[in-house]
């Protein structure tokens, strides 16, 4: 079920103070944020924002078309190397 | 049998169920086009006249998106999510479910017939030795 509208998107208070501060003075700077679940939000296009994965802060550079995606869709919280070839697979 | 929206060519059954041959026409669509248009849900599609064929043409144009044009939307919206690197983008470019199913087993819609891996069936559900 969607979030209802009367609430608006879910932004982390903490980010948006950052994003705003931005948006306000000199802009180039990376934001690091751990607030994965925070909606992308117009305001947001053309900034860099480091999205924790667990590990480290993913820099993702934010683009028109992202705007109403979640910040973690962009940094993937896992990492899948492959299969183990055939061979090397006993034991 | 009656063309309606292109190549579609629903046959001699009850028009609400041919119009589900469309792609994009579901059954509440089908009823909610035929009330509009003012057909009898139970005629069979052959029985259909000219003139109520090409009403139901005229709302299908107006009001809905099928086929080719429905199908080009969906692809737009998969290519845009892969773009922009969404998670979901990158589970739809590895061919495998997108909306959190297991993929330990199943998922054989998404990934097709299932390959054998060698010493794979024997360790599911097995204590581990």
């Amino acid at each position: 079920m969607g979030r209802s509208i009367k609430k608006g998107p879910y932004v982390d208070a903490k980010l948006m103070k950052k994003i705003d501060a931005i948006a306000a003075s000199g802009e180039r700077k990376v934001i690091k944020t751990w607030a994965r679940a925070s909606t992308i939000i117009p305001e947001m296009v053309g900034m860099t924002i480091a999205v924790h994965d667990g590990r480290r802060h993913v820099p993702i550079f934010i683009t028109e078309n992202m705007v109403g995606h979640r910040l973690g869709e962009f940094a993937p919280t896992r990492t899948f190397k492959g299969h183990v070839a055939k061979s090397d697979r006993k034991r | 049998m009656p063309r309606i929206a292109g190549v579609d060519i629903p046959g001699n059954k009850r028009v609400n169920v041919s119009l589900q041959y469309i792609y994009g026409v579901g059954p509440s669509l089908s009823e909610q086009l035929l009330t509009v248009a003012g057909i009898d849900i139970t005629k069979k599609a052959n029985d259909l006249t000219e003139e109520e064929i090409n009403r139901l043409r005229e709302y299908i144009d107006k009001e809905c998106r099928v086929e080719g044009d429905l199908r080009k939307e969906v692809n737009m919206n998969i290519t845009r999510l892969m773009e922009i690197g969404s998670y979901r983008g990158s589970r739809h470019r590895h061919r495998l479910p997108v909306r959190g199913q297991r993929t330990r087993t199943n998922a054989r819609t998404k990934r097709g017939r299932p390959q054998t891996v060698a010493g794979r069936g024997r360790r599911r559900g097995m204590a581990k030795k």
